[in-house]
Parts: C-alpha cells; sequence; structure tokens
C-alpha cells in the first residue's frame, strides 16, 4: 500500500481534513474529494487555465499541484467567490457584459481577475488582454470578457 | 492524464531535501513549482518514483542584493516574486524584462527561478539570460557545495552538471557595470509560448562609445542556450555602426548556430530569425549602453 | 403579440450558476459506488491487432474489469451511420464504414480504442492500461490525401477497392461550354489543412444502470441527446422509455459533439449494465486529440472563368475531401464546401466533383463552419485573383457579381447537406458589403492611410470578404410550452444547448407570446425525460427551428388562454390583452385574471372538463422548415505584418452580419465574436501535423495553438436584418457564420499587406514558417 498523507485545508473560509495518496491533483481533490466542482479542468497540462483558483491569493493551476502540497495553505476557488443571490462585482460585471457563453472556463477567468483587479484597479484594455493570456475561452472571442473586468473595474472603483 | 505513483518527500531545511537525494539518486527529482515537471508526469512522460518537494524548504526563498552590486536569488524564489521586484529591476534589468515573457500569469505565480535553470529547457528565457548577465549557481550536496559558472553549467538537453544528489540552491550575477546596455528579443507564435528563437544580448562600451565586452545568447537553437562567441568577438574593440552589427548579426545566424527545425519552425526560418533579432537586439542594448554612462 | 424582448439585449438567465460555479457539467456527476474508465488507445495509425494480454491488468488492486473486443461477445457492433448516404443524386458512390467500439481486427487511427479498463479511480484506470500487453503489426499508413488515391496505397478498409469513401458530382449550367467564351481563367490548386475543435470541455459521459427500475440514466456531453437516446435503446435493446439521456451544461461544443455514435458513448452505458455501476469516462485533453473527431482537410483543383468586366461566368472544382478513418457522417461536409463554394455570387454555370477519402487519421465530422470555409474560400481566392488580373478593385469586382435582391428566392439547381435543393431564401447583399467597407474606412484607408504606411514602411493590409451560410436545416424540432400555476411558464425542448444561451434567447420568444416577465420562463433543455422528439444542435439550426418550435408551442398556449380566459371574463378574445401575466379586458382592465388563477381553472380538481377540451394551458408544437434559410455577411480586416519576423497584428475587424430577426443581440454578438476567433485560428495558428506514420505531431494545448486573448482583435459588428420567409421569426443561424469568412479575408489582407512579393496565398491555415518559405520563394524568383 501506497503511503497516503493528512492535508489540512482551508478553502474559501472552511477547513478541510482529508487523507490523500500524494500523486492526487489538486484540481481532483477540489472538485472529487471536496465537491467543489466549480473548479473546472479542460487539459491537465497547465495552459488552459480552466482550474485556475487562488493558493494563498496567487493565481495557480490546481492541475499542476498535488493535493499534498496544499496542506497548512489557503484556497480560494469561486465558489467562495459569490452566489447567484449574492454575486462578486465581478460575477456581476461578466453577467451584465454578456461574458460567459459555455461557461467552462469563467471559473478560472474569474479566479485570474479577483487578484489582477485588486493590484490594477483601473486597467486598460492591454493590461486586461495580457492578464487573461494563460486562460483560454472558445466561446467569446475574449471580447465580452474584456468588456466584463472594464465594466467590473468601475463598478469596484465606485 | 492523471500523474503515475511516487513516494513523496516534503523536507523543510535543505539539509533534509539532500539526505533524500542522495538515498534516492537517479529515482528521485526534486519538486520546485512543477509547472514544467508536473505536466510531464500528468503526460506519463516522466515517471520518477520519489519526489522530494523543495517548497517548504524556507530558506531558498529570497531576492538579496550582494555587496558588490550584484544580485542573490534563492531557488525557490518564484518567478511572480522576481517579476515584482524593485531590486531585480535595479540590478539586473534583463531578468526583470524577461519575467513577463516567461510562461502565463499563474505558471509565474508558482514557478521558480532555479526551477527554470535546473530544468534547463532549451526554450527557456533565464538559461539564456543567466549566461548573458555572467551569472553563475551554487550547488549543493551533502558534503558541500559548489559555484559553476552559468555558461558552463549547461550541457544538453534537459540536462546540466546537476549530479542526482546535489541541488541547485542559488542563483547569483555580477553587478552591471556602468555604460552596459541589455535587450531580450524574441519571436514567439504567442506571447506566453515558447519563443521560434530568442536572443539575449548584453552589451558594455567603453568611454569611447566603442564596445568593450558584448554577450550574445540565443534560445531554442540548440539543446541549451548557445552563446554567439563568434559574432561578439566581431563586436570588441569597435565602434557599433548598424553595418557592424549587421555584419555580428550575420555571424550570430549564420557560423554560431545550428539550429533545428520543428513543427512551428523550419531550421532555415529559425536562423533568418536569430539574425535579424540579434540586429533588434544589439540596437537596442547599445542604446541603453549609450544611456547608462 | 408583443415585441418586448425579441430583439433586445436580454441578459442570461442561465449565467448565476455559471458564474458561481453551480451549473453542473458531465464531470461533476458523483453517484455513490462509481467506478472510472480509462482506455487503451492505439500508438499506430494503422496495424493489424495479433494478440492483447490484459491479465495483469485485471490483476491489479483497484481494477474491477476489462473489456476488448473478444470479451464483448455479440455485443460488438459497429456503430450506426450518423447520417444517412444520399438518396436523391444519380451516380452517387457512398461506401458507408463507421467506427466501432473497440478494435477487433485492424486499428485505422492513432487512438482508437483497443480496450477499457474499469477500475476504483482514474489514477488506476491510467495505471492499469499501462499494464496491457498488445501485439500490434504496424501496416502501411495514408495519410495524404492525394497519395491515399494512388493505385498502390495501402487500403484503410481492406474490403474496398481503393481509399475511395465517396464521389459526388454537382452540375448547374455549363461550365465546359462557358468556359470556351471566358476572357480569363484563373486556376489554382488550393489546400486547407485540418484544425481541432477544442472545446474547452473534452467529452464525457456517466451513465448508471439502475437494476431495480430497469432504467438507465446517461449523462453525456452530446450535442443531440434524444438521438443518443434512441440509439442507446435500439444497442442495448431496451425500449426508449427506459433510457433518460440529459445533457446538462456543456462546456463548448462546436461540432464533434455530435458524432455519433463514439465508441466511448456506447461502452460506457453498456459497462454499466454490464457490471450494474455507475461508471464514468472523462476525456482528457491528450485523448481529445485523437479520439474527437476534426475537420477541414481538402485538396481543390479549382479554376474560374471571367468576362474582361469580371463576371463571374463560371466556377469548376474538383476536390479531395479527408474523411479520416471512417465516415459515419455521410456527405455533409463535402456538400456544404459545394454549396458554398459560389458564394453570394450570381453564378450561372457550375462543376464541381468531391472525392471523399479514407485516411489512417482520427474521424471527419463537422467542426464550426463545417464545410463551408473551405467553399468561401476558394471561391474568394480565385476571385482575390482574377481582380488582381483584370486590375479591378476587389469590393468592385464582387459587387458586380452579388446575386441582386430581386432574385431571391434563388435556386441554384444542386443539393445542399440535406439532400434538399439548394434555394437561397432570401437576401440583400450589397447593402451589407457597402456597410462593412464604409464601417473599416475601405475607400480612405486605400487612397490615403496605406500609402502613408507603405512610406514608412510598415506592411499593413487590408481585406473585405462577403460570404453566405447554409442554416436551419430540418428535419424538425419541437417545444412543450406549459403556464404552471404560479403562472410561471416551462418551456421543454429536445435541443441540448453549449453556450448558445438558449435558456435566454428561448425565453424571450415565448414572454412575448405570453406577456408574462422573461425571468418567468423557465426552459429545459437537453433532457429526454422532459422532452423526447427532435434531433439536436447542429448546423446553426437552434435560433431557426427550435425557436420557431418554441414559437408555435407558446401561439397555441396563447389561444387556449384567450379561449379559456374569454369565457371566465365574458368578454370576446379580441378584447382581451396579455402583459405583465395577467389577461385583461382591454377597455375595462379591472376585469382580469392572473395566468396563474387561469392555469388552475383549466386543471380543476372537480367538475368535468368539457368533451374535446384538454385540461391545463399546455401545447406541443414541431416547426420543420421547408428548406434552409440562408445567412450572410461580409467581414473586413486591417492586418498588421513584420515581414522580418512573419509576426502578425489585426488592427482592426469588421463583421457585417445578417442573420434574419435577432432574437438577443447580446447573443449574436457573442457568437461572432467566437466565431471569428475560431476563423483567426484558422488562418494562422491552429493546424494539425500529421506525420507520414499518422503521428499527431502537436497533440496538446502547447503545440496546438488557439488563439488567447492576445491574438484576437476587438471585433466591430454591424447588423441588417433582411427576414427569413420561411419561419414566423423570420429568423437565420448564426452560429457558424463567424468562422466562415476569416481564411480567406485573412489570405486577401496579407497579400495587401505585402504587395512588392506578389504573393498567392493558397493555402489554409497559413503559419509564419510557411509564409516565411513563400516570401522566400518570391525573393528568389524576383
Amino acid at each position: 500500500m501506497r503511503h497516503l498523507f493528512d492535508v489540512g485545508v482551508t478553502v474559501n473560509g472552511n477547513r478541510y481534513e482529508r487523507t490523500v495518496e500524494p500523486r492526487l491533483l489538486l484540481s481532483d481533490f477540489l472538485r472529487h474529494d471536496l465537491g467543489l466542482t466549480g473548479t473546472h479542468v479542460g487539459c491537465e497540462h497547465g495552459v488552459c487555465g480552466s482550474c485556475t483558483i487562488l493558493f494563498d491569493g496567487q493565481p495557480v493551476r490546481s492541475c499542476l499541484m498535488f493535493a499534498v502540497q496544499a496542506n497548512g495553505h489557503e484556497i480560494l476557488t469561486v465558489e467562495g467567490l459569490g452566489t447567484p443571490e449574492d454575486l462578486h462585482p465581478l460575477q456581476e460585471a461578466f453577467w451584465e457584459a454578456h461574458s460567459v457563453q459555455c461557461g467552462f472556463c469563467t471559473p478560472g477567468i474569474l479566479m485570474t481577475l479577483v487578484p489582477f483587479l485588486e493590484e490594477n484597479p483601473n486597467p486598460n484594455e492591454d493590461e486586461i488582454r495580457a492578464a487573461i493570456s494563460g486562460n483560454l475561452c472558445r466561446c467569446t472571442g475574449y471580447q465580452h470578457i474584456v468588456d466584463g473586468v472594464k465594466l467590473a473595474a468601475q463598478k469596484m472603483s465606485a | 492524464m492523471k500523474p503515475p505513483p511516487f513516494e513523496y518527500y516534503a523536507p523543510t531545511t535543505v539539509e533534509e531535501a539532500l539526505v533524500h537525494l542522495s538515498e534516492h539518486g537517479y529515482d528521485a527529482k526534486a519538486l520546485a513549482g512543477g509547472q514544467s515537471l508536473i505536466p510531464t508526469m500528468n503526460f506519463r512522460l516522466a515517471q520518477p518514483s520519489v519526489l522530494v518537494d523543495l517548497n517548504n524548504v524556507s530558506e531558498l526563498f529570497y531576492i538579496r542584493p550582494d555587496e558588490n552590486g550584484g544580485l542573490r536569488l534563492g531557488a525557490m524564489t518564484r518567478h511572480f516574486q522576481v517579476e515584482r521586484s524593485s531590486l531585480v529591476s535595479e540590478r539586473t534589468p534583463l531578468i526583470y524584462e524577461a519575467m513577463p515573457k516567461i510562461a502565463t500569469p499563474q505558471i509565474r505565480s508558482r514557478g521558480t527561478f532555479g526551477g527554470s535553470i535546473a530544468h534547463a529547457d532549451p526554450s527557456a528565457e533565464l538559461g539564456a539570460i543567466s549566461i548573458a548577465l555572467g551569472g553563475r549557481f551554487r550547488l549543493r550536496n551533502q558534503t558541500g557545495e559548489r559555484w559553476v559558472p552559468a555558461n558552463e553549467f549547461f550541457i544538453g538537453m534537459f540536462t546540466t552538471l546537476l549530479e542526482p544528489d546535489e541541488l541547485l540552491v542559488e542563483a547569483s550575477f555580477p553587478n552591471m557595470p556602468p555604460r552596459t546596455g541589455w535587450a531580450l528579443q524574441e519571436v514567439a507564435r504567442r506571447p506566453n509560448d515558447f519563443a521560434l528563437v530568442g536572443v539575449a544580448a548584453v552589451v558594455t562600451l567603453d568611454k569611447k562609445n566603442q564596445c568593450q565586452k558584448a554577450r550574445i545568447v540565443f534560445l531554442s537553437v540548440g539543446d541549451g542556450p548557445v552563446e554567439a562567441h563568434r559574432a561578439a568577438e566581431t563586436l570588441t574593440g569597435q565602434t557599433l555602426t548598424p553595418e557592424i552589427i549587421h555584419a555580428a548579426a550575420e555571424t550570430a545566424a549564420t557560423a554560431d548556430i545550428d539550429p533545428g527545425s520543428d513543427i512551428h519552425a523550419s531550421a532555415e526560418y529559425r536562423r533568418h530569425l536569430a539574425g535579424v533579432l540579434t540586429r533588434r537586439a544589439l540596437d537596442l542594448a547599445f542604446e541603453r549602453a549609450k544611456g547608462r554612462g | 403579440m408583443t415585441k418586448k424582448y425579441i430583439g433586445k439585449r436580454i441578459k442570461r438567465s442561465e449565467d448565476p450558476r455559471l458564474l458561481t460555479g453551480e451549473a453542473l457539467f458531465v464531470d461533476d456527476v458523483e453517484i455513490p459506488g462509481m467506478l472510472h474508465a480509462a482506455f487503451l488507445r492505439s500508438d499506430y495509425a494503422h496495424a493489424y491487432l495479433k494478440s492483447i494480454d490484459v491479465s495483469a491488468a485485471q490483476a491489479r488492486e483497484g481494477v474491477v474489469a476489462v473489456f476488448t473486443a473478444e470479451t464483448m461477445g455479440d455485443d460488438w457492433q459497429p456503430g450506426p451511420p450518423l447520417v444517412s448516404p444520399p438518396p436523391t443524386v444519380e451516380d452517387v458512390i457512398f461506401h458507408s464504414r463507421t467506427q466501432v467500439p473497440l478494435v477487433k481486427d485492424k486499428v485505422r487511427h492513432v487512438g482508437e480504442p483497443i480496450a477499457i479498463v474499469i477500475a476504483e479511480s482514474r489514477y488506476i484506470a491510467e495505471d492499469a492500461v499501462d499494464d496491457i500487453v498488445v501485439d500490434l503489426e504496424p501496416l502501411d499508413v495514408v495519410v495524404d490525401i492525394e497519395k491515399a488515391m494512388q493505385p498502390d496505397a495501402p487500403l484503410v478498409h481492406d474490403d474496398l477497392d481503393s481509399n475511395l469513401a465517396a464521389h459526388i458530382e454537382q452540375e448547374k449550367g455549363d461550365y465546359a461550354a462557358i468556359r470556351e467564351e471566358a476572357d480569363l481563367i484563373i486556376k489554382r490548386r488550393i489546400v486547407i489543412d485540418r484544425g481541432a475543435a477544442v472545446a474547452m470541455e473534452n467529452r464525457g459521459i456517466v451513465a448508471q444502470w439502475d437494476a431495480k427500475s430497469q432504467r438507465l440514466t446517461v449523462w453525456d456531453t452530446t450535442q443531440a441527446p434524444i438521438a443518443i437516446r434512441n440509439g442507446l435503446a435500439a444497442r442495448l435493446d431496451l425500449s426508449e422509455h427506459q433510457v433518460r439521456v440529459i445533457a446538462p451544461f456543456i462546456g463548448g461544443a462546436f461540432g464533434p459533439k455530435m458524432m455519433m455514435f463514439y465508441p466511448e458513448e456506447m461502452l460506457i452505458p453498456w459497462v454499466s449494465i454490464k457490471l450494474d455501476r455507475p461508471i464514468k469516462w472523462i476525456e482528457d485533453r491528450y485523448e481529445n486529440f485523437y479520439a474527437t473527431t476534426q475537420e477541414r482537410g481538402q485538396v481543390h483543383e479549382a479554376e474560374m472563368a471571367l468576362t474582361l468586366d469580371g463576371r463571374i461566368l463560371g466556377v469548376s472544382d474538383v476536390f479531395l475531401h479527408d474523411s479520416g478513418a471512417y465516415d459515419p457522417y455521410g456527405l455533409t461536409l463535402p456538400l456544404n464546401t459545394q454549396c458554398h463554394m459560389m458564394g453570394p455570387y450570381d453564378i450561372a454555370n457550375y462543376y464541381s466533383e468531391s472525392k471523399v477519402v479514407f485516411t489512417n487519421k482520427t474521424i471527419v465530422t463537422p467542426v464550426r463552419g463545417a464545410g463551408r470555409p473551405q467553399g468561401i474560400f476558394i471561391v474568394e481566392r480565385l476571385l482575390d485573383l482574377a481582380a488582381k488580373e483584370l486590375g479591378i478593385d476587389p469590393v468592385e469586382i464582387r459587387k458586380r457579381n452579388l446575386i441582386p435582391p430581386d432574385a431571391f428566392p434563388y435556386e441554384h439547381k444542386i443539393i445542399d447537406q440535406a439532400f434538399a435543393p439548394l434555394i437561397f431564401d432570401s437576401g440583400n447583399y450589397k447593402p451589407v458589403l457597402e456597410k462593412a467597407a464604409d464601417m473599416i474606412g475601405y475607400d480612405r484607408f486605400v487612397k490615403d492611410e496605406q500609402p502613408r504606411l507603405r512610406a514608412e514602411g510598415r506592411h499593413v493590409g487590408i481585406g473585405i470578404v462577403p460570404f453566405i451560410e447554409t442554416t436551419g436545416v430540418g428535419p424538425y424540432e419541437g417545444a412543450r410550452v406549459t403556464v404552471e400555476a404560479s403562472g410561471k411558464i416551462n418551456v421543454a425542448t429536445g435541443v441540448g444547448t453549449q453556450g448558445q444561451g438558449h435558456f435566454t434567447s428561448f425565453a424571450q420568444i415565448v414572454a412575448d407570446q405570453l406577456g408574462v416577465d422573461v425571468r418567468d420562463v423557465h426552459l429545459v433543455t437537453g433532457d429526454t425525460a422532459e422532452f423526447h422528439w427532435g434531433t439536436g444542435t447542429f448546423a446553426s439550426r437552434g435560433s431557426v427551428v427550435a425557436a420557431n418550435a418554441i414559437n408555435a408551442s407558446a401561439k397555441l398556449v396563447r389561444e387556449k388562454i384567450l379561449a379559456l380566459a374569454s369565457k371566465v371574463l365574458e368578454a370576446p378574445e379580441d378584447e382581451l390583452e396579455l402583459a405583465d401575466g395577467v389577461i385583461r379586458v382591454a377597455d375595462v382592465p379591472r376585469i382580469s385574471i392572473s395566468l396563474g388563477e387561469l392555469a388552475m381553472l383549466a386543471n380543476p380538481l372537480r367538475g368535468a372538463v368539457e368533451p374535446g377540451t384538454e385540461p391545463g394551458l399546455e401545447a406541443t408544437a414541431y416547426f420543420g422548415p421547408q428548406y434552409g434559410a440562408i445567412a450572410f455577411g461580409t467581414h473586413a480586416m486591417i492586418v498588421e505584418v513584420d515581414p522580418q519576423t512573419m509576426m502578425i497584428e489585426i488592427k482592426r475587424y469588421v463583421a457585417v452580419e445578417d442573420c434574419g430577426t435577432v432574437i438577443n443581440p447580446l447573443i449574436v454578438d457573442g457568437q461572432i465574436h467566437g466565431g471569428v476567433s475560431l476563423g483567426i485560428g484558422n488562418s494562422y495558428y491552429e493546424k494539425l501535423v500529421f506525420d507520414e506514420n499518422g503521428q499527431l505531431l502537436n497533440a496538446s494545448l502547447m503545440d496546438y495553438l488557439i488563439p488567447t486573448a492576445a491574438e484576437v482583435p476587438r471585433i466591430e459588428i454591424g447588423h441588417e436584418e433582411t427576414r427569413s420567409p420561411l419561419n414566423p421569426l423570420g429568423s437565420k443561424g448564426v452560429g457558424e457564420a463567424g468562422a466562415i469568412p476569416v481564411p480567406a479575408l485573412f489570405a486577401q489582407a496579407m497579400e495587401n499587406a505585402l504587395p512588392e512579393y506578389d504573393l498567392e496565398i493558397l493555402e489554409a491555415p497559413l503559419s509564419p514558417n510557411r509564409l516565411f518559405e513563400l516570401l522566400r520563394e518570391k525573393e528568389r524568383e524576383l
């Protein structure tokens, strides 16, 4: 039997403790062990950005980390951002600007943008495009996403 | 695409990490940011039986000035930390300028300076830049440590002088002399992709604006970073006129490199790009050198 | 019917769930006791399967079962063809060869499944796949479609005489005769290469057999849940009501999720029954590059005959179409290409011959655009070359050839993808072309800006391409609209949804018909338990076929509402109005009843329902168009290229679209953005590179380059609205339009940017490396 490891991690403010095999990807841990299926998996080689989460406040690919590495750390996933009844201003802006089509890449894009907007409260179009250049979207052509970010910046600075 | 099983160690000190590496030898891999290793494992192209995770080794995370005006980077310093460091921007502006070109924001959150160097991907910017800046790497094993100049460290495709029981713990960069200019030029299909060709140039001028020293280092044209010695030689002692720069770029593209072909670029196209980019890099480095009196 | 919602930019009702991670995708389905599947897939493109030993895999801890073609026994059968061979055209050759669930004797492309492993986790299943020992005897490989047609080529299907899968000729007028009268013949060989759809969500299936109730539930990333339900029932020897297929939220589809049946789609439910356990299989990205269908590969020998003043007399084209290893999708793609090779132009003489070719590559089925971009690429490239030759401005030569507005319906006298006559129902092409030229400032750019930029040594070019899109084909869709006792409206339809905003646009139609708030209309799609007649979401047909079915059923419900309200309120129907969820007597607003109350009256608990009436305010209706509606548009682009590095920047992009009645402009704009983005990929970034052994050399998102936010420019959109006379809403499809003209447009703009090279771009996609080669060739010539 392979060695198992205890993992204690805070996700969206909730404390979770689980026992995992070291090879378990953090993305699978969040989705299937913790049932937080809002984090999506699109490539498992770190290119598409769908699985982006905040790890100690930094946007990272959860498919390129092992769950065991999250021990003692803090994670924010899309479930911790807002609820349908109480959307985060960025989610609100995405809704208004039609930044979502199939919605598969959306959680990863939101999690990429949350820290970006904190650091760049008034970004221009090029900065926004660079910020999401590590998130692939096949539906929107990115334009309404960019518009959504601009709108969010307005909302959040108001 | 799930990784194969492995044994996992998460040491908190370098010493402890070295014990595991020494014990497991070639079966073990050090896990730094994991941004190259984990995808390779997910594809099951790499199947290390032991991973020694360095992410809890706090002594490897630092950006420090060195007393001679240079810079020291702990191997586990993450790209995003380097990217935001004013010290890096002051002392090694070439590194600072390169950071946004490395992969995506999310990869830079996690990827580490030392990890990129030790991985020795021929397309990586940091290897070529380290050579261009005359950097050195500190390697440690259980019995001691050694310093290896960056231009001797890379010995082949994904291969370095690192022994299985050794860990790269630090990168060190010397003070950049006055009247030194730098540039990194690259062509990538999309901004976040590995460059088809990239070139780092560092030029130091003497008081007469003649080139005292030049270093030109390519990425993505060989098994590792490739230094254009012949081209650099043609610049030494010269006033960097457009003709001289053009000729040096030509030399770099034809005599200094022997690029290969892949699905994104033929050898001929790479050679052509090497010439174009060298010219642009030298132009810019020369301009900057003049401006830094 | 009021027009409170149709045509308005209504926020999508599905978004809050998508934005918060609450929406259910297939991989989110968790069932206690669920097992996980992984496949052993062939590393060879063409090989005989000599032997297979699964004993080590079976013995691995955590493995529950391993199946091969042999252990499937009599349940092993090739998949049914998805689209039946064409019945109506003379002399058509069609060899139907459909994919198999697991390889039995011969592998025909890399990635074809050989064995399926079922284990406690996907991790263990993948470990066990590595335990399987398989002996494959490699055969010579057919990769290139031209070589595939040579007499000595290896055969993909041994029982055929050649690799010819199908052959179809279509003719209009007499091209051979008109050719003799032409002033100018432009003849070129044009190559379009293969790309991938790359939906961000890979495919996935969860199947749960409930032995107690004898029912099978399948969650499937399909565009066509009803067809999957029907096929599964037939294959698994179940009645249709025993099978429920749910296509929940789907993370993008773009055509390949319309393939039926993928081997996995049949196997996972089969295994679930066999083992009496829930089974999940989620395709990974690596599998997606081999096992999910692809498209676009064609080689054309094309020519155009013209007069000196640039009138097109005729077009002739002989092309090979790459079908991959099997041809379950029939002739849809080559027919689409044939139907778009005359573009929006009035062309009297046309000859087209298509040979569909088997190769040892992944199966080809439609990808957003579906044969249409190829047709447009051919006609536009030929026309550009003719314009150059004749010294006519590219916009002018197009204007001279557009079908005039009084010529509709315009009959092309060939057949379309549905084997129906190709008839352009309606159109007004010139205003759309002019609007695009105006929006991008065509004249000003050509006269002032471009000469100035050229003088600065910059290479900036402009392109403009009009196009058509066949949309909204039959056979039919249906819907059921119900007024619930709460006054809210429930709508069920059979099509699946993959990001098109159906929950909202369909609700807008119903809200207008019934005079309710759009937020009170709840839509269910993609669940066969809710509605089980229909075909699916494909061929840009949702907003035409399904939308009109919904409109028709809402109209019937409206009639029921009025009839009952008339009795209850004791007022004639024509004096009643429906608004805000209430039925009022127009002149006496206090005499009114809410929809909810009326719904309760329509479904009484006591008393007698009158003979000849039905309970409830509910109706089901269907819509099947007579033939497809033809959308159209014009795109324009300004591109800058650095001929030193071959890097490009699209500086401006204009898209003017006419898709008939626009139900929700926000959604239509989004569809165009996404389509253009794919088109940009197809122009300069996305090419699947196979080596001579049929190995895909860029099977990852690192190496297969789909555009990021940095490559896709801001897209300026203009709309015109020419209603289709073929459906009551007047709508046309728009799902694929964005992708169709882009490669042709890009080629034109690039040639225009590099005048000193006198470049001819006769291939799509181009790439920096290919551009470098082309420029080198030209430099050597000059």
